[in-house]
């Protein structure tokens, strides 16, 4: 106890010298700062979001005002038509999955917004997808635990996947094809292939339904039921082609076509060709 | 007949023997190829013919060697994304028939005989004395077998013949009984059902039949769905568990059959996105339902498009607008869309009024 009184008191001795009080009053305020920020995190995002929202306003209007308004209205064209749709409502999702998949923004109209490279950063699109969020209640960005399997046994997996199979046969084969290799769609549009996708991507399109898709909101299909799918077409990805290289599972009748026309025509044109050539020398025979 | 052409019947038309203009060049001279001439050439083509028998060696022993080393099952070994053992299999059996084949090939055109040989045409009746006999033979059969002179022989046998042609359509009794008015409902309508099922409908103290979920079977609120949602759905007995066993009540075929004409869908747009007052007055707050089966050859439909609410067959791309009481925009089917009279039940779940008032499916004999 000694020693630890002596600083002490040797330090009390300044206490009432003439920088005193002006310390005192600094610890004070550096320690109500220290705590304030410490205990506070829910006041400190917000103001995030609202900077977030800020920086992707003057991003919206460079790059996606032209189409959709400078307030996210939308814009319809002479005859009628949308340039681009209105956007109070579509939530974060849907502005992370166009953006983040390079759909948006478009390069130019028509039956259907092509993916390419990701035009903007993830930072970026954070931005504009903090505010489009404020036009209006929608869709949040997906937490990647609402997607994953982590923290479940081998058999509840085996079971989701089993599940994910069925949800997914009966919701998503009528465009997207057995295996998820996509369709066409009428009038120039098609659905994509879905094998191979970024889960949060698959996620977000079931939540927002992009172009012609049909939403498959939370209420529709549950989050755990979506997670399910997604596992399921992750787990058909995962499996090999036992049968050698894929068609893409047009389908037997469309692969047996295949093997028909172009197998067995090969073969019967390779067979004419055999037959049509052969090698004659203008040398004769000498008889020995 | 044009005159410069010669001359080639007599006025009574029999052939003359032709005066050719050119004299016939008789056939070309053999050309040989370079094995018959070349010695060091035939050797080659025997080295290759037996290069090729022996690949032919080597993929069988591959396809064996092959077998033996990967691994099929539950973790199968791969090759990049194939599965490793149907390829290298596939693969050692092709080098084996190619080799067998490519050496045969080469073998008969390189090293085999190589004469042109010529068949000259003949007439194809048989000779005139081989006619004869065998007409003589049938002939011969006919007397001795007295087909002519027992009538009741051949009249017996004529009429086993034709009884034995009864069999095969007694057994098209197989193909019926008729369906009935089984084409005419669905087991959305509760009066059709078994009496198990019945038993069960007891239980549950309602009168509205809900639309559930397919696959989950889970009831749905109305708030529960966005604009813009599609939900593949059915009728809630065929979820309905049997009270003390646990056991499905609807299950096997019979699941099949009724799944295969009560398949809806629901779709959700905005109430000033219908056209038609039947689909207004049968939908709830921008929710249709419809028959899942289309209407040309009973495909299951559910290919929507959000934007045109628009359904399309992937079969034969017939398309039904959802918004105008499932009316044909396209394609090969002859009726519209049939429409589910939707309603919300006591405790606010998406339920049918009643069931279908056309059947649903395909076309058939007896509807006309």
């Amino acid at each position: 106890m000694r020693l630890l009184n002596r600083p002490l008191g040797r330090l009390s001795r300044y206490r009432r010298g003439p920088v005193a009080g002006l310390l005192v009053v600094l610890m004070g305020l550096v320690l109500t700062g220290g705590l304030y920020a410490a205990f506070s995190p829910a006041s400190a995002k917000v103001d995030d979001s609202a900077a977030l929202a800020k920086e992707g306003h003057q991003l919206f209007l460079v790059s996606c005002a032209f189409c959709h308004g400078t307030n996210g209205q939308g814009i319809k064209t002479l005859d009628g038509n949308q340039l681009g749709p209105p956007l109070a409502g579509v939530g974060a999702a849907a502005v992370d999955f166009q953006v983040g998949t390079g759909r948006m923004p478009a390069v130019q109209p028509g039956p259907q917004i092509p993916q390419k490279e990701a035009v903007f950063t993830p930072t970026e699109i954070a931005e504009l997808a903090a505010y489009v969020a404020t036009l209006g209640p929608g869709p949040a960005i997906p937490n990647p635990s609402d997607y994953s399997l982590d923290g479940l046994t081998d058999e509840q997996r085996q079971q989701a996947i089993a599940q994910g199979g069925q949800i997914f046969l009966t919701n998503c084969t009528a465009c997207h094809n057995f295996e998820g290799s996509g369709g066409a769609m009428p009038k120039g549009g098609y659905a994509p292939k879905i094998r191979g996708v970024d889960p949060k991507y698959i996620f977000e399109a079931m939540l927002t339904g992009p172009q012609a898709m049909d939403t498959f909101s939370n209420g529709n299909l549950s989050v755990e039921e979506k997670r399910d799918i997604i596992a399921y077409l992750q787990s058909i990805q995962n499996n090999p082609e036992y049968g050698g290289f894929g068609m893409g599972g047009i389908g037997p009748v469309s692969e047996g076509l295949f093997a028909w026309l172009v197998g067995i025509g090969s073969l019967v044109g390779i067979a004419i060709w055999i037959a049509a050539h052969t090698a004659r020398s203008s040398k004769q025979k000498v008889e020995l | 007949m044009s005159d410069n052409l010669p001359e080639t019947t007599r006025g009574d038309h029999s052939p003359v023997a032709a005066q050719e203009p050119l004299p016939d060049p008789g056939l070309p001279a053999h050309q040989w190829r370079p094995t018959d001439v070349d010695p060091k050439a035939e050797k080659r083509a025997e080295r290759q013919v037996a290069s090729l028998f022996l690949l032919a060696v080597l993929g069988s022993i591959g396809f064996i060697a092959s077998y033996v080393v990967f691994k099929v099952g539950d973790h199968p070994d791969t090759i990049g994304n194939l599965g490793a053992s149907n390829l290298a299999l596939g693969v050692c059996l092709a080098v084996t028939l190619l080799g067998m084949g490519a050496g045969m090939i080469q073998w008969a055109r390189k090293l085999m005989g190589d004469h042109e040989i010529v068949e000259m045409r003949h007439t194809a009746s048989s000779p005139p004395e081989d006619r004869e006999a065998t007409l003589g033979i049938l002939q011969l059969g006919l007397e001795e077998s007295g087909l002519g002179r027992r009538p009741l022989i051949r009249n017996t046998l004529l009429a086993a013949g034709g009884v034995l042609g009864l069999l095969p359509i007694v057994m098209l009794r197989d193909l019926g009984p008729l369906p009935g008015d089984k084409l005419d409902h669905t087991i959305w309508d509760i009066s059709t059902w078994t009496p198990e099922m019945q038993a069960w409908w007891q239980t549950q103290h309602r009168t509205l039949q809900r639309v559930v979920r397919d696959v989950v079977g889970t009831p749905i609120k109305v708030t529960e769905l966005e604009i813009g949602d599609l939900v593949n759905a059915e009728p809630e007995v065929m979820f309905a568990l049997d009270p003390e066993t646990k056991q499905p009540i609807v299950e096997g075929t019979e699941l099949l059959v009724d799944k295969s004409k009560a398949a809806v869908i629901l779709h959700r747009m905005l109430p000033s996105d219908i056209v038609s007052t039947q689909t207004l007055n049968w939908s709830v707050d921008g929710i249709v339902c419809y028959s899942k089966i289309c209407t040309h050859v009973g495909c299951p439909i559910s290919l929507n498009e959000r934007t045109t609410h628009h359904l399309l067959c992937p079969c034969h791309q017939s398309t039904f607008d959802l918004t105008d009481s499932g009316r044909v925009l396209f394609g090969p089917a002859a009726r519209p869309l049939p429409q589910l009279e939707l309603t919300v039940d006591d405790e606010g779940y998406l339920a049918a009024r009643r069931d279908f008032t056309e059947p649903v499916g395909p076309s058939f004999w007896e509807r006309g």
